[in-house]
């Protein structure tokens, strides 16, 4: 991009121009394995088309030759949506790299998000398994949607949270990623279980 | 058929995520802990002396933006941009807000303002 001819940088759309009062912000991780359908859940419910932000890293140190031509610069994607809740309120949803050893390049990806949303596919269950973990290490509180291809083996819930090994309070639920009112739901589903674990 | 089984993961004791260091960001500087949903809003046009990504930054931000948004709107990794805004941070040309962020006892009425809001979608 040729910064110094910045005005021709396009920025939001007109109808996507925040007002001034926007200035708190919460977010929501969106995460599980490889295809689960993260992508097509953050643009079924974002209000803007999604954006990407990049992070850029090279390969440290350990073992690996120290000249600067050794190293290999990998670039690693999010795309990430918006709900406006209020004029002050917007609701950021990341839809998390599959690759969950780069979580770390985004300062904070979890350690603020009100909770997160753990993708699932039944055809490719174990998948998601290391994300989960990854949410009970940080302490992230979680909700487990299914996203349901039409080919994936239907499991009865009960059996979905004996193989996620899951405690019972956590929600576990359908959802179609590409629907609008089904995502809508799931992230009610998750805001209603963050509400019941502050009473 | 039943579902394959989740074994839990031993803890990890190391921190194998080190193994990556950042490209972007400047080596050795002070940066503001900027999230990726600190919103960010231009206190000033672009001023003469401020170098053309910061430029871009302060048109873009005449209205709030988040810190992901405006690296996605000028393709700059994150730590890219955060490191142009403590500069313009430092030098006052922007004011940021950080965002309100999951807390050990969650906030009944921020949730019920999200739903609030979802159920309008
Ligand atoms: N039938 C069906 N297809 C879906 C659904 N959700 C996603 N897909 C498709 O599944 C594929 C993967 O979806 P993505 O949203 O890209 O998945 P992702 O989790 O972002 O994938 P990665 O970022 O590569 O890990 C795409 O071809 C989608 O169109 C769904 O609910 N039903
Ligand atoms: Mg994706």
């Amino acid at each position: 991009m040729d910064f110094r001819n910045s005005e021709t940088i396009t920025g939001p759309r007109r109808e996507d121009v925040l007002p001034t009062t926007a200035t708190a912000a919460v977010k929501v991780v969106i995460v599980g394995g490889f295809g689960v359908g993260k992508t097509t859940m953050v643009g079924s419910v974002s209000e803007i088309r999604p954006l990407t932000t990049e992070e850029t890293m090279t390969q440290a140190g350990v073992g690996v030759d120290d000249n600067l031509e050794g190293k290999t610069a990998t670039t690693v994607a999010m795309d990430f949506g918006r709900i406006s809740i209020s004029d002050e309120l917007i609701l950021y949803l990341f839809g998390t790299p599959g690759q969950e050893r780069f979580w770390f390049l985004w300062n904070g990806l979890f350690e603020g998000a009100l909770g997160a949303v753990v993708l699932i596919d039944t055809r490719r269950l174990e998948v998601s398994f290391d994300v989960i973990g990854r949410l009970e290490e940080r302490g992230v509180p979680f909700v487990v949607a299914v996203n349901t291809f039409p080919d994936a083996p239907r499991h009865p819930v009960e059996a979905l949270r004996t193989a996620l090994d899951l405690p019972p309070e956590v929600p576990i639920v359908d959802c179609d990623a590409r629907g609008r009112a089904s995502c809508r739901d799931v992230l009610l589903t998750l805001m209603r279980y963050l509400h019941s674990l502050s009473l | 058929m039943s579902p394959p089984q989740r074994e839990r993961r031993p803890r990890e004791t190391g921190d194998p995520e080190r193994l990556y260091v950042l490209t972007g960001g400047p080596d050795g500087t002070e940066r503001a802990p900027l999230d990726l949903v600190t919103m960010v809003v231009a206190r000033t046009e672009p001023t003469p002396t401020v170098q053309p990504e910061q430029a871009a930054i302060l048109r873009l931000c005449r209205a709030p933006l988040s810190v992901a948004e405006i690296s996605a709107y000028l393709s700059l990794p994150f730590s890219v941009v955060t490191a142009l805004l403590t500069d313009l941070l430092a030098t006052e040309l922007v004011e940021s807000r950080a965002p309100i962020v999951r807390a050990a006892l969650p906030d009944r009425s921020l949730l019920e303002a999200v739903m609030h809001g979802l159920q309008k979608l």
